[in-house]
C-alpha cells in the first residue's frame, strides 16, 4: 500500500513541478518567476523526500537540508537584486 | 510493518502530494501575484509537512531509529518562507510602483495603503530612533 501511495505522490509532485515550470516561463510579472523558483525548490524537496522513503535509505535528508537552505538564500539575493541592484552591499 | 504504520504513512504521503500539487495549481489559477503568493504556502507548510511527518513513521518501522532531520528541515522552512514572501511582496510593490508592470484585475484589487498619512514602510526612508534604523548613525 505505501508503494501504490508514494507512486501516486511522486506523479502528483512532477506534475506540480510542471505547473511551476509554465508559470515560471509565462511570468508576466517578473514577482511571479520569484514566486515559481521558490516553489520549484520546495517540490524539488518533497521529490526528494519521496526519493529517499521509496530507495529506503536515509542519505537524502542531507541533500534536502542543503536544498532549502540554497533555495532560500538564492530567492533572497534574486529580491536584493531586484531592489536595490546589488545583493551584498 | 504493522497495518497501522501502513495507513498513517500512506495517508499522510497522499495529503501532503495533495498539498503540494493544490499549491501549484493555485500558483497557475489565481490570478494577479499578491494573491499567487497565497496558494505554494500550502506546498510548503502543510505538503511537505505531511511528507516529512510520514518519512519520520515510515523510518522508524522501517530501520528502528528515529530520526529528527526531517523536522529540521521542517523547522527551517517555517522559519524562512514568511521572509521570503515579504521579501517578494516588497520586490512586487516597487515594480509596481515604477510602472514596470501594470497591477492585473483581480477579486481583491492592488493592496491598499496603510492606515494614516503613510505609505509602505519599504517605500519610506528609515525613521529616526528606532531601534534598527541606519538613520541614526
Amino acid at each position: 500500500m505505501i508503494g501504490i501511495a508514494l507512486q501516486i505522490a511522486f506523479g502528483c509532485v512532477a506534475l506540480a513541478l510542471l505547473f511551476n515550470g509554465w508559470r515560471l516561463l509565462k511570468g508576466p510579472a517578473l514577482g511571479d518567476r520569484i514566486v515559481a523558483l521558490d516553489t520549484m525548490v520546495i517540490n524539488a524537496i518533497a521529490l526528494i523526500v519521496l526519493a529517499g522513503m521509496i530507495g529506503g535509505t536515509a542519505t537524502f535528508f542531507e541533500v534536502a537540508l542543503l536544498l532549502a537552505m540554497v533555495g532560500f538564500v538564492s530567492t533572497i539575493a534574486y529580491c536584493k537584486f531586484i531592489l536595490r541592484g546589488d545583493i551584498v552591499e | 510493518m504493522t497495518l497501522l504504520v501502513d495507513i498513517v504513512v500512506s495517508t499522510l504521503v497522499l495529503l501532503g502530494a495533495a498539498f503540494v500539487l493544490i499549491g501549484s495549481w493555485g500558483l497557475v489559477r489565481l490570478p494577479s501575484t499578491m494573491e499567487r503568493l497565497h496558494g505554494p504556502t500550502k506546498a510548503t507548510t502543510l505538503g511537505l509537512g505531511s511528507l516529512l511527518v510520514a518519512s519520520v513513521v515510515y523510518f522508524h518501522a522501517r530501520l528502528g531509529i528515529w530520526t529528527a532531520h526531517e523536522l529540521l528541515i521542517s523547522l527551517f522552512l517555517f522559519i524562512t518562507a514568511p521572509i521570503s514572501a515579504n521579501m517578494i511582496a516588497k520586490v512586487h510593490l516597487h515594480r509596481v510602483r515604477i510602472g514596470a508592470i501594470e497591477e492585473p484585475d483581480s477579486i481583491a484589487g492592488p493592496p491598499p495603503l496603510p492606515a494614516g498619512d503613510g505609505d509602505w514602510a519599504t517605500f519610506e526612508t528609515p525613521k529616526r530612533n528606532t531601534p534598527a534604523s541606519t538613520a541614526n548613525t
